[in-house]
């Protein structure tokens, strides 16, 4: 089958490469990915425990392109919560890290690869799957919440063929990782490179590493993507300084870049004939829905471009009404084939066909301007964005309500949490939970101590009141 | 503050850890000293001393004594 990719097409191309030099060409990509299926048999669901490894992709591409429904989870998920979206979604098999084994003892490994294993549940299939569900991911960041978003075949093609044409993506591209696979972002690098021919560098080293940089320039990387503090850490490097000459593309999504880092990158992109491309996407849109155009990235600063190929924004008044006149903000609404199909709670969602026909209302308050550049100016709902994780203050509430019964109410921008409590001895209690249950660095915490949260007669929460302690 | 107390207060203040953990600390060793963290830390560092570290160094520093023998170079001796 070929789902999504056509591997035989370019059977002769190296798809991936690993810091250990570890070669998989598109033929073995193929032939390989139908030796897993042969044990997996017919269509039913596979956790993927994710690395930034050649196990893990040829596990997924496999998965994909024969349509057997695979879930895309970091393998340093937290037990619990790993165990909690098992019960719920009963897969028929996991895809893991053979050095996670233990985790999962009593199941037996049916098939090893390329240091991954695939481990046989003790589910009996109690759901039916969707005929076009092909794969489910977070919404990036996850505190605990079993919820999925469903992709379809048609999504995920839709998306990857749009970012080819848009990014002008063809065989000579050799993408390096530098997201997690699992994050729809990371993702879409992957699946829009296969679709032409591309070469993968494969590694789960980052940026402040040696190894990184070594592996970079050896395999002579063209391209990579980045969060607005992939961004600050580069900047941090000094990056203007280093001599990268493969490099051509570098792109940025998952939250707003300052706009002096946007204009220091688009810079250095004009001076070294390199391209600096901003976009914009969420995981309920497959990935991409915005992107501002490379020529255009030193003259928009602060944009996040235009619409993707086949795609359309438009903007929403609180009354319903279209916005035509430009800078008036208006929540932002997407059109297009790569709108997913919705969202899973568990495993008896999975049935479930089309709910967006093809519109997501983004959550998002944006403005366009006069040559139509659109401009993400706030949000609709509670949540930051934390090193490109989405994260909702609500539910971080409802945990540390949930785990010490205190008073609690979180806020702040993103990479920049800040919990307000009314206890002391709770602070350094509160801020380890939060770090434990997010799994991001704890840099990007700090509980603060006030005598009482504000709160309106109602006993709403004035959130507004404690940005005074922060801003 | 000596340069060592200097040296290990930005290790503690970035990578919530106690001074028994430095000695012999590794990149990633503990969840806070990731990519994040090691920018913490290099500023941290960079901060106390008033100096500006290089690319290289910055991706080459990976453990708490490999730390001290770069900050040699940059005359911050630390004993």
């Amino acid at each position: 089958m070929n789902k999504i990719w056509n591997l035989e097409k370019y059977k002769d191309c190296e798809a991936l490469i690993d810091e250990n030099g570890n070669v998989v060409t598109y033929e073995q990509l193929k032939s390989q990915g139908e030796d897993l299926i042969k044990s997996i048999g017919e269509r039913c669901l596979v956790f993927c425990l994710c690395r930034n490894e050649i196990g893990s992709i040829v596990g997924y591409v496999s998965f994909i392109n024969n349509g057997v429904v695979t879930a895309l989870l970091n393998s340093h998920l937290e037990e619990k919560l790993l165990e909690n979206l098992l019960e719920k979604y009963k897969p028929s098999f996991i895809w893991a890290p053979e050095d996670q084994m233990n985790q999962f003892e009593g199941l037996e490994s049916v098939y090893e690869k390329y240091d991954y294993v695939l481990l046989k549940t003790n589910y009996s299939k109690e759901y039916s799957l969707y005929n076009e569900l092909a794969l489910l991911l977070t919404t990036s960041g996850s505190t605990g919440s079993p919820k999925f978003v469903r992709q379809s075949y048609t999504n995920i093609l839709d998306n990857a063929s749009s970012i080819v044409d848009y990014l002008k993506l063809d065989s000579s591209e050799r993408p390096i990782t530098t997201l997690p696979m699992n994050y729809t972002y990371g993702l879409s690098i992957i699946n829009s490179h296969l679709l032409v021919g591309a070469t993968i560098l494969v590694t789960d080293k980052g940026l402040m590493q040696k190894e990184f940089w070594n592996f970079f320039k050896e395999a002579g990387a063209t391209s990579f993507g980045g969060v607005p503090y992939t961004y600050e850490m580069l900047d941090k490097l000094r990056f203007y300084r280093m001599q990268l000459p493969s490099l051509r593309t570098m792109t940025q999504a998952g939250g707003k870049i300052t706009p002096e880092l946007h204009e220091k990158f688009a810079k250095y992109a004009e001076e070294q004939h390199k391209k600096f491309v901003v976009m914009y996407g969420q995981c309920e849109a497959t990935a991409r829905m915005g992107y501002l155009p490379p020529e255009k990235a030193a003259e928009k600063k602060g944009s996040m471009g235009i619409p993707i190929p086949g795609g359309k924004f438009t903007l929403i008044d609180v009354n319903g009404q279209g916005i035509t006149t430009p800078h008036t903000t208006g929540e932002l609404v997407y059109e297009g084939k790569n709108v997913t199909l919705g969202y899973a709670e568990s495993g008896e969602d999975l049935i479930e066909g089309d709910e967006r026909h093809g519109v997501l209302a983004t959550g998002d308050m944006a403005q366009f301007d006069e040559d139509g550049y659109y401009y993400i100016v706030g949000r609709k709902k509670r949540f930051l964005k934390i090193y490109g994780n989405r994260v909702n203050l609500d539910e971080i509430d409802r945990l540390i309500k949930g785990e010490f019964e205190i008073e609690v109410a979180s806020s702040g921008v993103d990479d920049h949490m800040y919990i307000f409590i009314t206890d002391t001895g709770f602070a350094d209690r509160v801020k380890d939970f939060v770090v434990s249950k997010t799994k991001l660095n704890p840099a990007a915490f700090k509980t603060i101590v006030i005598d009482e949260i504000p709160k309106n007669d109602s006993g709403k929460t004035l959130y507004k009141e404690l940005t005074k302690y922060y801003a | 503050m000596n340069n060592r107390e200097k040296y290990n207060n930005a290790f503690i203040e970035s990578l919530d850890v106690e001074e028994s953990q430095l000695a012999g600390l590794k990149y990633q060793d503990v969840p806070a000293w990731d990519s994040v963290g090691h920018m913490g830390l290099v500023s941290e560092i960079e901060d106390a001393f008033d100096i500006q570290f290089e690319t290289d160094d910055i991706v080459d520093f990976n453990s708490y004594e490999k730390g001290i023998e770069i900050l040699k170079k940059y005359s911050v001796v630390i004993e």
